[in-house]
């Protein structure tokens, strides 16, 4: 069996769904954090399959995704200690909690 | 490797000396020197600024493309200079008070990162380095919202800014993702050769959408704005407006080019009526949601949001009369906005006080600060002969230009639109000076800084609209740009 793009495109492209559905569906602030994490990795996924299989002959796609592990690590290291921050003050990190300003 | 390209940064390596210097300041000097932090920093930003403006108007390239200026890129890096100046001045006061104090330094230098960030995403014409201004633009920006630690609502902004930018730079880099696939590279120049082809394509269809969604994340275009009157009411009020002016200015602005640039011949079919939709949608959700506002600085949010339809409309022009237009209304959006804060961190840091009905009758009180407030409404209302009105007329006949029935149409809206925006905007100014109240805000006595920042807004409000020589410089800046 061969594998081509669309064995790559379509676990990556239901990852970043999965990422979508549980940012909006999840309560917990650190659950919200994973789905956005799997949101950025899909997106790493696909630039490395589109590069590999698209234009095998240039390495723009691979760079990409390199500095975009990056970014994802310093958001994630951010968010993180703004959750801390947050367990501080209202000693759970629920979302429901977070409702003093609304509309 | 030819180390003389750095020397077309001009802005950048500036800014980075500036943000240098500051950090020695904060890490070296000793506690006594450290309460003249705040001022140093706008001395040295004020000197910095000033310049910029004596730099010599010229485009070219560095890093093999990757990074480019022009003269319409350098004046809006000039403007963007401005507003950062009015922020940091307006900022000194409430940057040396007690609670502050241990992480001054911290502030002013997150500032200038995001500024940095901003150059970054301005100049880039690679989308890799369009991808890594915006996250210094917009990951520092996260931490200053939070930067009030004994605020609750301070953390809950911070929580809710950070989701959303992380969120939405995903689906943007999920829509480059896509764009890669179509064209194989990431410069825009190669993108733009390579999708004119795919006109109906359904992925370039995709791929626009999630990019435009994503960006209008950054500058809160409806139906994309839902975090922006939270932000704005929690976060500290000098992160407040350096968020609605100079952020929604670099946001929009680099929208101009990333629309332009990369995605220019496929403008009619494609992002012309999605544009149209979100401009409709932005304006009109925004001047709604504002009238039932009562928090002064969610109502400037909602303000600011109707506000970032309108500067779109210089996008959705695509003619360098449209990037003339834009830097314009940024300009006056600058100065009429900082006024408004100004006035409300005046007032803020004096008394804490932020709902409109506090205002009541503040007029007797504090006529000066009232008659500030009075000139900012009036100029983002767009009432003659401030600034306000000659951008809003510049941006319209720039979507005008294009000629076609939808710009009409889109103009007519827009000034319905603007018609409402001045109830509300009235309603600040009513307030003030109409509604009898029997104990207002006590008499203030603003700080030195707080004043500076007030009289530089107000002679802008004033004078940018009168001197007709800026417009036509930013003009003959864009023309010579060649963006088109």
């Amino acid at each position: 069996m061969e594998l081509t793009v669309l064995y790559y495109l379509i676990p990556s492209l239901i990852m970043f769904g999965c990422g979508v559905y549980g940012f909006i569906t999840r309560k917990n602030l650190i659950a919200i954090l994973i789905s956005l994490e799997l949101m950025l990795n899909s997106v790493d996924i696909n630039f490395v399959v589109f590069n590999r299989f698209l234009f095998p002959g240039q390495m723009e796609g691979m760079f990409f995704t390199l500095f975009a592990i990056a970014i994802a690590a310093a958001e994630t290291a951010l968010a993180i200690a703004i959750i801390i921050n947050i367990f501080r003050v209202v000693k759970n990190v629920d979302v429901e909690n977070l409702t003093k300003m609304k509309y | 490797m030819d180390y003389s390209q750095f020397m077309i940064m001009h802005h950048e390596l500036g800014l980075l000396v500036v943000f240098l210097l500051v950090f020695l300041f904060d890490t070296f000097f000793s506690k006594n020197l450290q309460s003249k932090l705040s001022v140093t920093a706008c001395v040295l930003f004020g000197i910095y600024t000033l310049a910029c403006f004596f730099l010599p108007l010229k485009s070219g390239e560095a890093f093999s493309g990757m990074y480019a200026t022009s003269p319409i890129v350098m004046s809006i890096k000039n403007i963007l200079n401005v507003g950062m100046f009015i922020v940091l001045l307006q900022s000194v006061k409430w940057n040396n008070s007690a609670a502050q104090i241990v992480r001054r330094g911290e502030f002013i230098e997150l500032m200038l990162l995001t500024l940095f960030g901003m150059f970054l995403m301005v100049s880039a014409r690679h989308f890799l380095v369009f991808i890594i201004g915006l996250e210094t633009a917009s990951l520092p920006l996260a931490a200053l919202v939070a930067f009030d630690k004994k605020e609750y609502e301070s953390h809950e902004a911070a929580v809710k800014y950070i989701f959303t930018a992380v969120f939405s730079s995903a689906i943007y880099m999920l829509g480059l993702s896509f764009v890669y696939a179509m064209s194989g590279s990431l410069y825009f120049g190669d993108i733009a050769t390579r999708v004119v082809g795919a006109e109906g394509s359904f992925l370039l269809y995709v791929a626009l959408a999630f990019v435009i969604a994503g960006i209008g994340f950054k500058i809160s275009m409806v139906p994309f704005h839902l975090w922006t009157a939270d932000v704005y009411q929690g976060a500290p009020t000098s992160v407040t407006s350096y968020l609605s002016v100079v952020s929604k200015g670099a946001g929009a602005f680099a929208a101009l080019i990333i629309l332009t640039q990369v995605f220019g011949s496929v403008y009619s079919q494609v992002w012309e009526w999605m544009l149209f939709i979100l401009i409709v949608l932005t304006i009109t959700v925004g001047n709604l949601f504002a009238i039932r506002q009562n928090n002064l600085k969610r109502f400037l949010a909602f303000s600011s949001i109707s506000q970032a339809g309108y500067i779109m409309l210089g996008v959705v022009a695509d003619a360098s009369v449209g990037a003339a237009a834009l830097s314009y209304y940024v300009l006056v959006y600058i100065f009429s906005n900082l006024a408004a804060f100004g006035v409300i961190q005046a007032v803020e840091n004096a008394t804490g006080k932020v709902e409109i009905s506090d205002y009541n009758g503040l007029y007797k009180t504090n006529p000066k600060l009232s008659f500030t407030m009075m000139l900012a409404m009036f100029s983002l209302g767009g009432i003659p002969p401030f600034a306000g009105f000659f951008s809003k007329f510049f941006i319209f006949s720039a979507a005008l230009e294009q000629g076609s029935v939808a710009m009409y149409v889109l103009v007519f809206i827009a000034l319905l639109n603007t018609i409402v925006s001045l109830y509300y905007y009235l309603l600040v100014v009513k307030a003030m000076f109409i509604t009898p109240n029997d104990n207002p805000i006590e008499r203030i006595k603003s700080h030195w800084s707080e004043r500076a920042g007030m009289v530089v807004c107000v002679a802008g409000i004033i004078l940018v609209g009168l001197v007709s020589v800026i417009y036509t410089f930013l003009n003959h800046a864009a023309d010579a740009s060649q963006m088109f």
